[in-house]
């Protein structure tokens, strides 16, 4: 049976609810702005009639001044986002429990088993913006399809207040014209290789040779041939389904057996990078370090210790992992694969600036460790490595962070 | 457009949680009794800018819009 997919997206979700509050900001260009002072100064949300004048999302202020002279700032009330937020998602419980958030202001539902309760597709989305119109006094776009991509392609198709159906029999139609680049993941990087080889609408990516696109694009290429075919079969998870992150770890087998100290050292200091860089990600600090090891008769085991200050730096989880794999590893065999895996992990917030050597050692080494993620993301991982990784190129060409993360997170969670 | 003006409220909790405003103060001093409560939904008020429970109330005959918007009670006033 084909399922049946809505995408709910609350329109220009910050500043609406602003002019909600705020009628006197109504019909005027506005935009929900960051903190100058904590040089957070760019545009967060804007609506309609700052978006007519060309203000986008993240310009910062004066850029937005300038292009709309008449602009209104406003800061942003987070606490009210939130509680519609979940107001919006209590509404859609109702309709079914396969609610799914994407973001504070987008949702997939998945009602195939209760159209019979509440009609078709498409009378259970009017009915949601009638709804969300009434209750909330902000308005929906709301895509209809058989699967998540195109429910949400269709949520973005006509804005504001409107629903727009993608069926299985219609797709090539209606999704196939549109630009490449309003598919999911994909991105500036993945639309410039696109665009070079033709690839300038879904329509093209769909009719691509799919060897040829895992070639371009390696796994991610046939994930989105497949997007583009309509053949995505990612379920929409259960309300409330938290995938609560207990421990974060990374593992490689070698391109070939390791058996000096410092082909442990290279090893090790790249996986530490990588689960390093994703605790920062997540805001995680972790107490205890733990390393997986497997030698090359395929004996494997795990030990872990206790690091002596909570921290997430490359370097305490490095020198920890091969501590412990100094203290364990007795046998002395050849070593196949290794994994580093942070665990006890505690959320940083507020940290203090302390005056305890250890720690602000520490805090310095954490300030070096973003600036390299930062120095990565703009310019790729390779840009910057440690001059151990010289010793061996084999052994270090690998990167953990972005070869192994098939699937961001928050769309496959199950 | 309104007047987001906030009031004070009497109100009667019942066993089941359920909240029924008996009266409410107006600015100039005034306690008017609610006769009846008509309806009861959650809704936004975009004369005044606002959202919460919106309890349609009857005072004296005439109707009007009662909000309770967490932890705050406000009615729409005409300027």
């Amino acid at each position: 049976m084909e399922r049946v997919i809505l995408h709910s997206d609350l329109n220009n979700f910050y500043a609406s609810v602003e002019c909600l509050y705020n009628p006197a900001l109504r019909g005027k260009p506005v935009a929900v702005a960051g903190d100058p002072e904590a040089r957070h100064g760019i545009v967060l949300a804007k609506n309609y009639a700052a978006k007519a004048c060309g203000v986008a999302t993240g310009n910062p202020l004066w850029m937005a001044k300038q292009k709309c002279p008449d602009i209104v700032f406003v800061p942003p009330h987070y606490d009210l986002y939130m509680k519609y937020s979940k107001i919006a998602r209590e509404i859609y419980s109702e309709y079914t429990d396969r609610v799914e958030s994407y973001g504070l202001d987008e949702c997939w539902l998945d009602v195939t088993g209760s159209t019979h309760l509440f009609g078709s597709g498409k009378a259970i989305a009017d009915e949601l913006r009638e709804r969300i119109k009434q209750e909330l006094g902000v308005t929906v776009s709301v895509g209809v399809s058989y699967n998540k991509i195109f429910a949400k392609l269709g949520s973005d198709m006509k804005k504001p207040d409107a629903t727009t159906v993608i069926t299985s029999s219609r797709f090539r139609e209606i999704v196939w014209p549109l630009p490449v680049s309003d598919l999911l993941y994909v991105g500036r990087a993945t639309h410039n290789k696109l665009r070079r080889y033709g690839i300038t609408t879904i329509g093209r990516l769909a009719q691509a040779n799919q060897d040829f696109l895992r070639h371009l694009l390696g796994k991610n290429g046939e994930m989105l041939w497949l997007f583009a075919n309509g053949l995505d079969t990612s379920p929409v998870s259960n309300i409330g389904a938290k995938s609560l992150i207990k421990s974060i770890g990374n593992s490689t087998t070698a391109p070939r057996d390791l058996v000096t100290d410092e082909d442990i050292r290279i090893t090790l200091r790249i996986l530490s990078e990588s689960v390093s860089a994703r605790m920062r990600e997540y805001d995680f600090v972790c107490s205890t370090v733990q390393i997986g090891v497997r030698d090359n008769e395929l004996h494997s085991y795990e030990r872990q210790g206790k690091l002596l200050y909570p921290n997430r730096t490359a370097s305490a989880l490095s020198e920890k992992a091969f501590e412990l794999y100094k203290q364990n590893h007795s046998s002395g065999k050849p070593v196949r694969s290794l994994s580093v895996r942070a665990c006890k992990l505690s959320v940083l917030e507020n940290e203090q600036l302390s005056l305890l050597p250890e720690i602000s050692s520490i805090q310095k080494q954490e300030v070096i460790d973003s600036v390299i993620d930062n120095i990565r993301s703009r310019f790729g991982h390779f840009s910057v490595q440690r001059g151990i990784m010289l010793c061996d190129k084999r052994l270090s060409s690998l990167n953990p962070k972005e070869d192994h993360i098939i699937h961001p997170e928050s769309f496959f969670k199950s | 457009m309104a007047r987001k003006v906030f009031v004070e409220v009497t109100a009667k909790f019942d066993t089941d949680g359920k909240i029924t405003p008996l009266s409410l103060l107006w600015e100039d001093g005034t306690v008017y009794e609610i006769n009846r409560v008509l309806d009861v939904r959650r809704a936004a008020s975009l004369k005044a800018g606002g959202m919460g429970i919106r309890y349609t109330i009857s005072i004296g005959g005439r109707q009007s819009y009662l909000f309770y918007e967490e932890p705050k009670w406000f009615v729409e006033a005409k300027q």
